[in-house]
């Protein structure tokens, strides 16, 4: 009996899930992306694609809501999670655990009551589409900012500000030498969780005016129209940014437990 | 210091005041008759009538619960194989296991949801009706982070103990089963937990791989807010109310059951010292 089972075939199952269902479906994208609707290969879809001015508009237009929503986000994630982490308050636990909570009740509830909020306040909020993406982006991924960044501070030795201090440095000097490079592996987490789902989440925009211009969004549209071609070359363009985002962010293992909503 | 004793809390307040008024004031106009929010108004209960009564929202909660638990459950087998299998394999394997792992995990949601789409209605032309594509992409999401949430506690276990149960005659499944497996239920119970809020939270996969006829909360509240039915509207900001009051409800005990547990610890921590 003994040698029969070993304790790595267990994972068979889960390696064939993913060989099916995760890498078998980034080979059709691929070969879809590569031919055209009669079948014959080419890269004419990539040429439609970075030759019409409407869907080059909208790759720039993503970056651009999805750099703005990033910094946002930045500016105000950071400053909390930096008060929170370094204050003194004993219920820390407590209010991190509310900050993030919004991360368990579905996105598409609170965005409703976003919209019903800034209607009461703007009136139409399909005449300010821009401000209104970031506002909608900012409301439902401030908390993948906040978490991450808010971890990595509180990892970090606080005697080093104080060795800091005894060498001289004032606070602002402590906080941009010593701190705030110390917190860059928060930083860099949170973006990528902020960063590639505001280039891609365009039920947000649509559920707030109603029409969308994100990369997601031509997923949504070519999918409607059964075009199987033009929504796997804009996926493979998608991937391609995500690629190179992961790399530039140096692959983070933290981010899975961050993005499940995991606090433990 | 001193000038951050005010500064701290107060952005932290401004924060949390951002984060909930929107939930908040949506929940103080779900307990009236208002069409919407900023109308003057009269206390009413309508809309957690509708919520409770039409067969519509009842069966579209429901679908969208089992849906959750049954992807949740799916998940978790897979990624908890996965995570043990890939532990005990070489390390060429390992890290085939991980960086494959990794890719649901780092991708865009509507990129995972198309894919599986094309692969499984396109390419083997599977019907949507049979729900196999919307539980086999939702599983894709959800499976990653048990595998990411059960693998570091095999890291954290003590490998000897497992030598000890075939030492004491167990053979290997058996010492799987009552040696290993307790020890990382942790994760397996929070990769659990994570599988079941990823699944009710998503909208992409769902919209691209679900049956016609089928809502979860996500995809119902979407066309909702697309329609132009008033009660159906106001209904879903007593579902909002709702949910929110359960996770609220679940946070709060959490957190009193992690005071307690650290409150044991230093106890136990104070005795062995005395």
């Amino acid at each position: 009996m003994k040698g029969m089972f070993q304790r790595k075939y267990l994972g068979i199952p889960y390696a064939l899930y993913l060989l099916v269902f995760v890498v078998l479906p980034l080979v059709v994208i691929v070969t879809y992306a590569f031919t055209d609707a009669g079948g014959k290969p080419g890269v004419g879809n990539f040429l439609n694609f970075f030759t019409d001015p409407n869907t080059l508009g909208t790759l720039v237009y993503s970056l651009v809501i999805a750099s703005v929503t990033t910094i946002v986000c930045l500016a105000i994630a950071y400053p909390t999670a930096y008060f929170l982490a370094m204050s003194s308050i004993r219920s820390k636990g407590a209010i991190i655990m509310l900050m993030i909570m919004p991360m368990w009740i579905n996105f598409t509830l609170r965005i409703t009551a976003l919209k019903e909020l800034l209607t009461m306040i703007e009136g139409n909020l399909a005449l300010h589409p821009f401000m209104n993406s970031v506002i909608g982006m900012t409301y439902d991924f401030l908390p993948f900012m906040i978490l991450p960044i808010y971890n990595q501070i509180s990892r970090i030795d606080k005697s080093l500000l104080e060795a800091a201090s005894d060498l001289g440095a004032d606070r602002t000097q402590a906080f941009l030498r010593v701190l705030l490079p110390l917190s860059m592996p928060g930083v860099i987490s949170g973006i990528s969780m902020v960063f590639l789902p505001a280039m891609t989440n365009y039920v947000v925009l649509d559920m707030l005016y109603n029409s969308t211009y994100i990369m997601g969004s031509l997923i949504g549209s070519y999918f409607s129209a059964y075009d199987w071609h033009g929504g796997s070359t804009i996926s493979l363009i998608l991937l391609v940014i995500i690629c190179i985002f992961t790399l530039l962010a140096g692959g983070d293992e933290n981010e899975g437990t961050v993005r499940g909503g995991s606090i433990l | 210091m001193k000038k951050n004793s005010f500064v701290a809390p107060l952005v932290i307040l401004i924060v949390l005041l951002l984060i909930y008024a929107p939930i908040l004031i949506l929940a103080f106009y779900s307990f009236t008759d208002a069409a919407s929010i900023g109308e003057s108004v009269h206390f009413s209960l309508d809309n957690y009538i509708t919520l409770f009564t039409t067969p519509e929202l009842a069966e579209m909660i429901r679908g969208t619960l089992f849906l959750a638990l049954g992807v949740a459950v799916l998940s978790t087998i897979l990624g908890t194989l996965g995570a043990m299998g890939s532990f005990y394999s070489r390390p060429g394997t390992l890290a085939a296991y991980r960086i494959i792992n990794q890719i649901p995990v780092i991708n865009a949601d509507v990129v995972t949801g198309f894919s599986v789409c094309i692969l499984l209605v396109v390419v083997f032309g599977i019907n949507k009706d049979t729900f196999f594509p919307l539980v086999a992409g939702q599983t894709v999401i959800c499976a990653p982070f048990v595998y990411l949430s059960v693998y570091p506690k095999l890291g954290q276990m003590d490998s000897s103990i497992y030598e000890a149960a075939l030492d004491l005659g167990a053979s290997p499944a058996v010492a799987v089963r009552k040696v290993v497996i307790p020890q990382i239920m942790p994760g397996i119970v929070s990769g659990f937990v994570m599988a079941v809020t990823l699944s009710l939270d998503d909208y992409f996969v769902a919209t691209y791989t679900k049956p016609a006829a089928f809502d979860t909360i996500s995809t119902y509240v979407v066309n909702a807010t697309r329609g132009s039915q008033t009660q159906i509207k106001t209904a879903l900001w007593a579902l909002s109310t709702v949910i929110f009051l359960i996770v609220l409800a679940i946070c709060i005990g959490m957190n009193r059951s992690n005071a307690s547990k650290e409150n044991r610890k230093v106890r136990k921590k104070r005795r062995m010292e005395a």
